[in-house]
């Protein structure tokens, strides 16, 4: 589905991670990992189009991804129902026409059902709890894509049992045949859900299996040094 | 009120009165429905960079005594909306200083330019009229008009063809560009359109003012409504009403028409605070 060789990405002319080689296949639960600083976020960027790679090219198969992005300033009091924020989802669907069809109507209302916030449809998405939002900005990411889904950091600020319960429903869905990409900090649950890991260390990168990368010397190190982190 | 009505309806026959009514609900229509976008994406200030913009372009066309100022005034406005957006997008801190500095640099190099080479008696005056509009929508001619009803026409046309694609962009940039869409592109026209509207509005309102009537709708409409869709009829509505009465009344007290128009815009906002205020309590 994404194929990624040799790629440089930085910033300004500045590298900041290079040879990154990855692949991600239909069903797979990527989860990307890393220090702060050693490229993460640059690499999301890079991927999503947001940025230009230095070099190396990045192949996606399908034309659109479903992106869960980290939440804007601007997003915090927009007045917006949750009805019109999941239907903007089927933006890449709208082609050359003005306005939606029956059909996306339809896909959306799919997607809100599947997220469980149907009943929510009418509600100001600025009045709605952290969980509920990450629900509606998910089920837009399934009306844009119900093949590959992009998610980025995206449990930060959600209490543990709304964490829990949000892991919960990227498992369901990847389960369900959707392949996910996930950029996290929380090290113990990526190790559970993932069936991949992409770590972008500062001087090395690793990508494999989530049990090949368990037995890496690099794993120990990362775990190692997280739990610390987390004591201190 | 007997008398306030003759009164109006005497006003009301002559066609210049009738032109900037039509003139002036129509630019605060069109303001209206992009401020919600520039309110919402943060944008706000670009609309009061522009406008003083379009007044340095309006000073230089007056020293080169210009027939039509809108052929100098618009092509100047939309190229400095767009290399404006552009900016504004990456460095949000750095792009909000260049602003300030531009809107601040245009204005005084205007004044300047209209002083030293004006051949005008009344520079003070011309000034004033520019930046407050003042008397110049009680002026227009058929032409300009024609010109501002089919201006505005475009605009509208292509806010509601656009209307799921603005809202995209407003609501998430990056979502649209992971999609595969290019957020810029739309990005480029909404800054397209306020440019155009922004030269439209400084004969109603005046380039200091114009920013009012592109922020005041949408934040009353804003404070009350949860919906977009909702938010942008009613930012609609609050504008034209409040473009309406403001004229009328303008006419009847023999006040600056834009002042007016804004002071008409200020009071909806107040009433939609209280309105808040109430629905909370």
């Amino acid at each position: 589905m994404l194929q990624v060789k040799d790629l440089s990405i930085g910033y300004e002319g500045k590298t900041v991670a290079e040879n990154i080689n990855f692949k991600v296949n239909s069903g797979d639960y990527l989860c990307i990992v890393g220090e702060n600083g050693a490229g993460k976020s640059t690499l999301v960027k890079t991927l999503l189009r947001l940025q230009k790679p230095i070099s190396g090219s990045i192949i996606f198969e399908e034309d659109g991804i479903g992106y869960l992005p980290q939440q804007t300033i601007v997003q915090k009091d927009f007045p917006a129902s949750v009805w019109e924020i999941v239907l903007s989802g089927n933006l890449p669907h709208l082609g050359i026409k003005p306005f939606y069809t029956a059909e996306e109507k339809q896909r959306a209302r799919e997607s809100m059902n599947r997220m469980d916030i149907w009943e929510l449809r009418r509600k100001c998405y600025r009045n709605l709890s952290g969980g509920q939002q990450q629900r509606v900005l998910l089920a837009r990411a399934l009306c844009a894509s119900d093949k590959i889904l992009f998610l980025d950091e995206p449990v930060s600020g959600l209490d543990p049992k709304v964490t829990a319960d949000f892991y919960e429903l990227t498992r369901e869905l990847n389960q369900s045949g959707i392949t996910v990409i996930m950029v996290s900090h929380d090290l113990q649950t990526v190790l559970n859900l993932s069936s991949h890991i992409l770590h972008i260390g500062k001087e090395e990168i690793f990508y494999g299996k989530t049990a090949d990368y368990l037995k890496s010397g690099m794993a120990k190190n990362f775990i190692y040094e997280s739990s610390w982190e987390e004591d201190k | 009120m007997q008398d306030i009505l003759e009164n109006l309806q005497y006003y009301l026959q002559f066609p210049f009165v009738r032109y900037a009514i039509v003139v002036g609900m129509l630019i605060a229509l069109c303001s209206s429905l992009l401020g919600v976008t520039l309110v919402l994406k943060r944008y706000s200030f670009i609309g009061d960079g522009l406008s003083h913009v379009a007044f340095g372009a309006m000073a230089v066309a007056s020293v080169f005594q210009l027939a039509d100022a809108t052929v100098l005034t618009l092509p100047v406005t939309v190229i400095t909306a767009i290399l404006l957006l552009r900016t504004g997008q990456n460095a949000k801190i750095k792009g909000d200083a260049a602003i300030a500095m531009l809107s601040v640099g245009v204005l005084a190099i205007g004044y300047l330019l209209m002083n030293v080479f004006s051949t005008s008696s009344n520079v003070t005056g011309d000034v004033c009229s520019t930046l407050f509009g003042s008397t110049s929508i009680l002026t227009l001619t058929e032409s300009e008009v024609r010109l501002c009803v089919l201006l505005s026409a475009v605009i509208l046309v292509l806010f509601v063809v656009f209307y799921n694609r603005i809202f995209a962009v407003t609501f998430d940039e990056n979502f649209v560009t992971a999609t595969g869409k290019s957020a810029n592109r739309y990005n480029l026209l909404v800054a397209v359109m306020i440019a155009v509207v922004i030269v439209l509005g400084m004969n109603l309102v005046g380039s200091l003012l114009i920013s009012a009537l592109i922020i005041f709708p949408a934040l009353s409409a804003m404070s009350i409504l949860q919906s977009f869709k909702s938010v942008v009829i009613c930012s609609a509505v609050i504008s034209v009403v409040c473009a309406f009465a403001g004229i009328i009344l303008s006419i009847l007290a023999s006040t600056p028409v834009g002042a007016t128009i804004v002071a008409c815009d200020m009071v909806g906002f107040f009433i939609c605070c209280l309105i808040r205020k109430i629905m909370q309590a």
